[in-house]
């Protein structure tokens, strides 16, 4: 009875590419174009954030080129200015927000909930082309003129600077709409759509994530829309509600924005929880260690993100009482955080660990993000605050948060359901070079910036102090490995399509549900639905690997108990 | 978390219950538990593929369009916010500009926003108990309410826009507070003396050098200082004060114009929302005629109906703030 | 280094403010006497994260040697270990309570005295404008571009913006504050060393955001008097063609004018006199007195094709004599 797997022809050893499967379901442009199946959503979302995040990713390297020495390397001033808006708005709006909550979680929360589809199918694809309508906003931006505000849109800056920031400010506002769908999707399929069996705590960490991710999502997302519509209209018909030349408030803007903002880094980072929470027990071979805890917290973490958005307004002028309520509870939010970090290291303990391509992002992102949680410390003590906000160091902190939390826990995920998603294996050594380059160059690239912050350089600068340089240089090294570090891992994966071993359904001896189903999965997922009688971490020992289908099948004396 | 799989309505998947129980391994068995709807989708053509039964459809529905109306509050949450600051910031200009809305049009609209809410609510019922005809009628009294309040805006703001009040730089007045009909029905003593005021301030300018004193005709050369009584309704009303355009003469207060973005801002925001319901409503008259709800399916009409009150719940509210108090 | 000698310096090498050399690896030197507490909080901080980190990294990589898988095909079972322990759980979440509970005072503390300007503190203007900063001090008319002064002297900087908004950042002191259009900010220090130090912008403001530093010269005692009283008498003094390249400076206007003919963010000065521009919008005017005081109090009235609105008015900031003198030098420049 404890086998993971109560329906046992779900747990097909392989399936030949001729098999019956979403990829192969239906043909033609038309049937993924308008397609319902959250699998194919998945991959489209997946496929175009990725495309988003190689455009976002050419602007930093550019970026980060042009930063090489002080003055002039290869662009001017406005074209960088612009330049390092896009790569913020393209990479929180268009990848990390729906990275791995519409990618991952479209292909893999029904599956995880043993359900045939997301709640909302229709919604969830026109989420999906409202992202698309985001993008084409966006980038309708840079082709007339791109938006040079930073990704913050700051008044009055943005309601009088001449580039065209209406496109990308309502592309913005499309996004939103896009992500509060998704979020509205996931809340309502995690609470209707659970499998027999499944109650709240047998729900897989990454469900957890992605439901505390979704009320964010609802609750924050409508209040930067209107924000951003507010800001449009006040930049075209000058109603002067931020304008102060009209009477208006440019702090009040801050206020809006942050409220919004502040809970979107949760958007971002609480996903990466997820799935770092999926991955470390399946790769030790043993249950998460305080499995309830890391659940609640997430939940927790995503309250209190809504009270502490005036940590980002310490030197805006707003009131020493205020700043101080948004610093004490700013504070409150780094014990569940650290918590979570001494949770995932203790369930290593006396595990069975293997070290394969997602472990690798694991440890990886365990790494960056105590480190980008130890300085998001500094930031909150406002005293110190006053030294190092807008400068480098704040660079440094949210990018080992963002870009080494987010986008290492995307790419963890993106390797860990891989083969789950489209049926191949792709080329192990290739998967651990690419992790250990992204790792070593994330690194070399940001840590240099904390030492450039707290030594006084200011943030978002073209030019800067020849003092600088040395810093300034060595991060932009770092930079190109990472670049050269995604580089191998998009040609690995995109070689694995084709060329790559054909996966088993289980190949990493996962017991939640998405590896009962076959890989790829089959249109509606699964036959039966599964029932389901234990936690999603439990019965690893009942699970032998098999070394003719390289995966693991169910302990065959004990299954059939 | 208040939601448990304790709950009976929100279990997932048909009749199973609790976690442990053993022997539940038959899938099958249960699936079509619950509330005794066909499980076979042949036979429900509104039933979509991954649900169990309507009931679950329904929940989910409900569930949806909930949290939609939960994004929707604070979409407008933003205005509202904005609104108290800058009503906390500039009262002046909140007390002089509601004097040029229109209350009986603001009364007639919420009327017939509330007629509407309650035929939207008896379509309902109408689509639980099958009653087609009713079910139509009330959707058609829906929507005529609806497009009667579109039509009242309408002629609102084309007031607006002939008088000049506009949001922002285009904001000119054409008329003067004092000569809006619901000052002087207020405060008629306050509002003739402004007139008077005026009148000698623009005679002052047309003749300098004391020249008002001399002209033959004018029925009052020169009229008594206003008490400070009879000045108070006007400093009420940000007419006299130092948030004024000119300090010491009688004006506009300075920033008048932002009352009149928040009034276009978050009527207009309204206005659309009531728009994109009239095409909801259109959309399931069409539905209802072809006879697709009954008491298995009516969940569309249900959401539309929670959609539309939410509507019509921040109609209620914008019509105090903008319209009633001062 | 007296402010003599630092004047002297400055004047042939006018542009770039220079960071000193600091005692200090992540900071730059303290030069106020709030620094000290700041940077205590900070280096124990940075302590005490590199110990957790350190930590949490020999816990990783300890776990990742000793516990490493032989192979897949072994199939080994996880040792026994508990799946919680709530001794250990309360213990670590109430010492990191503590040590939150015990940052934050400190932050607090640290935080009121930033933002509590002392009694009788010497006052100085700041203007924050695309892209200059301006410091108006008491008794010269005239802004300067550059913030001078005393040393061991309580000073506070009384701080708006005209455009958008901005930052008056000095590192060496530790203080930060952002200019707000329409409204007035303060931040004070007491510089404890004397020298010439960067002052730079925090918040993003556009083209040349970067490049809006300035300098901040601390005076030893009693140089400041000096240095404020021959700069009043120079102000009033100069006249005609030398006081506009003075304002040329000491306004802003280099920050996007050149004088040698390269257009930057407005077009150069030089040889623009008399000479028929065509405008955005059509239409062309040929650059006389009336022009140039236009485009001084109403900048966005006329914009010469090709450049940006970027412009903000100097209506009220300049005096008859300014504009006659800046007229003059324009004329000068052929």
């Amino acid at each position: 009875m404890a086998s993971p797997s109560t329906t046992a022809d779900a747990v097909a050893p392989r399936s030949s590419p001729g098999d019956d499967n979403y990829l192969t379901h239906d043909k033609g442009i038309a049937s993924w174009a308008f397609t319902l199946d959250h699998k194919r959503i998945g991959v489209m979302y997946l496929i175009s954030v990725l495309c988003a995040f190689a455009l976002g990713g050419t602007f930093a390297l550019i970026l980060r080129t042009e930063l090489l020495t002080p003055g002039h390397t290869i662009i001017d001033h406005d074209t960088y200015n612009q330049m390092f808006t896009l790569h913020g708005a393209i990479m929180v709006f268009l990848v990390i927000i729906p990275g791995i909550p519409a990618a991952l979680g479209n292909i893999i929360l029904p599956l995880q909930l043993g359900a045939k589809d997301v709640a909302f199918p229709r919604l969830n694809l026109a989420s999906y082309y409202l992202w698309i309508t985001g993008a084409v906003l966006m980038l309708t931006s840079l082709a007339i003129n791109a938006v040079d505000t930073g990704w913050t849109f700051y008044t009055p800056y943005s309601t009088t600077t001449s580039t065209a920031v209406v496109p990308a400010a309502f592309g913005a506002f499309v996004l939103g709409f896009s992500s509060i769908f998704t979020g509205l999707n996931f809340i309502v399929t995690i609470h209707k759509l659970r499998p027999p069996g499944m109650t709240w705590f047998r729900m897989p960490l990454f469900v957890w994530a992605l439901y505390s991710t979704a009320l964010i999502q609802v609750l924050a997302t409508p209040v930067i829309g209107i924000t951003l519509l507010m800001m449009i209209v006040e930049r075209t018909l000058h109603i002067g509600i931020f304008d102060p030349a009209l009477g208006g408030d440019p702090v009040l803007f801050q206020h809006f924005f942050w409220f919004y903002s502040h809970p979107a880094v949760y958007i971002m980072v609480v996903p990466a929880f997820g799935v770092i929470g999926d991955i470390i027990p399946v790769f030790s071979r043993k249950k998460i260690f305080g499995y309830k805890f890391i659940a609640v917290s997430s939940l927790a973490i995503a309250f209190l993100g809504f009270l502490v958005w005036g940590h980002h307004m310490f030197v805006s002028g707003q009131s020493v009482l205020a700043g101080t309520i948004f610093s004490a509870i700013t504070f409150l939010i780094a014990i569940p955080t650290a918590i979570k970090v001494f949770n995932w290291t203790a369930t290593m303990y006396k595990g069975v660990i293997h070290l394969d391509t997602p472990m690798l992002y694991a440890l990886a992102f365990l790494w960056v993000f105590t480190i980008g949680g130890l300085t998001g410390v500094f930031l909150a003590v406002m005293s110190v605050d006053v030294h190092l906000t807008d400068t480098y160091f704040v660079v440094a902190h949210f990018h080992y948060v963002m870009m080494g939390g987010a986008i290492t826990a995307l790419m963890g995920g993106l390797h860990y359901w891989w083969p789950k998603a489209f049926g191949r294996m792709y080329d192990e050594k290739m998967g651990r070079l690419g992790a250990i380059l992204v790792f070593i160059g994330l690194n070399v690239t940001f840590f240099p910036q904390f030492i450039l912050g707290s030594r006084g350089m200011p943030r978002r600068y073209y030019n800067y102090l020849p003092e600088f340089q040395h810093l300034h240089m060595l991060s932009t090294f770092g930079a190109y490995t990472l670049g050269a570090g995604f580089l191998l891992t998009a040609y690995f994966l995109a070689k694995s399509l084709k060329h790559g071993k054909i996966a088993p359904a289980n190949p990493w001896g996962g017991t939640t549900l998405e590896w009962q189903c076959p890989s790829p999965p089959p249109y509606y997922n699964f036959t039966k639905t599964p029932v389901v009688t234990q936690g999603p971490y439990d019965g690893y020992e009942n699970l032998v690997y098999d070394e003719k289908i390289g995966g693991y099948l169910p302990r065959p004396n004990k299954a059939e108990a | 978390m208040s939601e448990t799989t304790s709950e009976p309505v929100g279990e997932p998947k048909g009749g199973q219950k609790h976690d442990g129980h053993p022997g539940h391994d038959h899938p099958e068995e249960h699936a079509g538990h619950g509330h005794g709807d066909a499980h076979a989708h042949g036979n429900s053509p509104h039933l979509a593929h991954h649900f169990d039964s309507y009931q679950q459809q329904f929940d989910a529905g409900k569930l949806g369009i909930w949290l939609f109306l939960l994004t929707e509050v604070l979409f407008f949450a933003g205005l509202f916010c904005a609104y108290t600051i800058y009503r906390a910031m500039h009262p002046e200009v909140f007390v002089y500009a509601h004097y040029f809305l229109n209350t009986t049009m603001g009364a007639i609209n919420t009327c017939v926003l509330l007629i509407s809410s309650l035929t939207a609510a008896w379509a309902v019922r109408n689509a639980q108990l099958g009653q087609k005809s009713l079910l139509m009628l009330n959707i058609v009294i829906t929507i005529a309410c609806a497009c009667t309040f579109m039509v009242v805006k309408y002629f609102e703001y084309s007031h607006k826009f002939h008088d000049g009040l506009l949001p922002g730089p285009r904001f000119h007045p054409t008329e003067q507070v004092w000569e809006v009909e619901s000052f002087k029905l207020k405060h008629p003593e306050a509002a003739e003396y402004a007139e008077r005021l005026a009148k000698a301030a623009e005679e002052k300018k047309k003749k300098p050098a004391a020249a008002v004193a001399i002209v033959p005709g004018t029925e009052q050369p020169t009229f008594e200082k206003p008490t400070e009584e009879q000045l108070e309704p006007l400093v009420k009303a940000g007419l006299i004060g130092p948030l004024s355009e000119e300090p010491g003469g009688i004006s506009r207060p300075k920033d008048a114009h932002v009352f009149f973005s928040c009034y276009f801002f978050m009527t207009g925001l309204h206005g659309i929302h009531v728009l994109a319901g009239i095409g909801v409503w259109i959309w399931l008259l069409v539905r209802a005629s072809k006879g697709q709800f009954g008491p298995k399916y009516f969940g569309p009409i249900d959401y539309a109906a929670l959609y539309w009150h939410l509507v019509d719940l921040i109609w209620i509210y914008l019509f105090p703030l903008l319209y009633l108090i001062h | 280094m007296t402010s003599m000698s630092i004047l002297l310096a400055l004047a042939s090498e006018p542009k770039l403010p220079k960071l000193p050399d600091s005692p200090y690896f992540w900071m730059p030197p303290r030069v106020s006497t709030i620094a000290a507490d700041s940077d205590f909080l900070y280096e124990a901080m940075t302590w005490g994260s590199a110990v957790c980190a350190a930590a949490i990294f020999y816990a990783m990589w300890h776990f990742c040697t000793k516990y490493r898988a032989k192979s897949r095909a072994a199939n080994e079972v996880a040792g026994q270990s508990s799946e919680h322990n709530t001794a250990l759980e309360i213990t670590w979440s109430i010492i990191p309570l503590f040590v939150c509970i015990a940052l934050f005072v400190g932050g607090f503390k640290g935080f009121v005295d930033i933002r509590t300007p002392p009694k009788g503190a010497m006052e100085i203007r700041a203007t924050g404008q695309k892209w200059k900063w301006l410091f108006t001090y008491p008794g010269l008319g005239t802004p300067e571009d550059m913030l001078h002064v005393p040393v061991n002297t309580n000073v506070r900087i009384v701080i708006n913006a005209v455009d958008v908004l901005h930052s008056l950042y000095m590192p060496v002191l530790r203080v930060k504050m952002d200019a707000v259009p329409g409204r007035y900010t303060d931040l004070w220090f007491k510089a404890t060393e004397t020298g010439d130090f960067p002052i730079f912008c925090a918040e993003y403001c556009g083209t040349s955001h970067s490049d809006m530093l300035s300098h901040l010269i601390v005076h030893p005692p009693g140089e400041y008097e000096t240095w404020l009283s021959n700069t009043i008498a120079k102000a009033d003094s100069v006249t005609g063609k030398d006081r506009g390249a003075m304002l040329y400076e000491k306004q802003g206007c280099s920050t996007c004018h050149t004088t040698d003919g390269t257009p930057k963010v407005g077009p150069s000065w030089k040889g623009i006199w008399g000479k028929s521009e065509s405008m955005t919008g059509g239409g062309s005017v040929t650059v006389d007195e009336n022009y140039v005081r236009e485009s001084l109090m109403d900048p966005q009235a006329k914009i010469v094709l090709g450049f940006t609105p970027a412009m903000p008015t100097y209506k009220g900031k300049l005096s008859e004599k300014d504009i006659d003198g800046i007229i003059e030098y324009i004329k000068s420049l052929k």
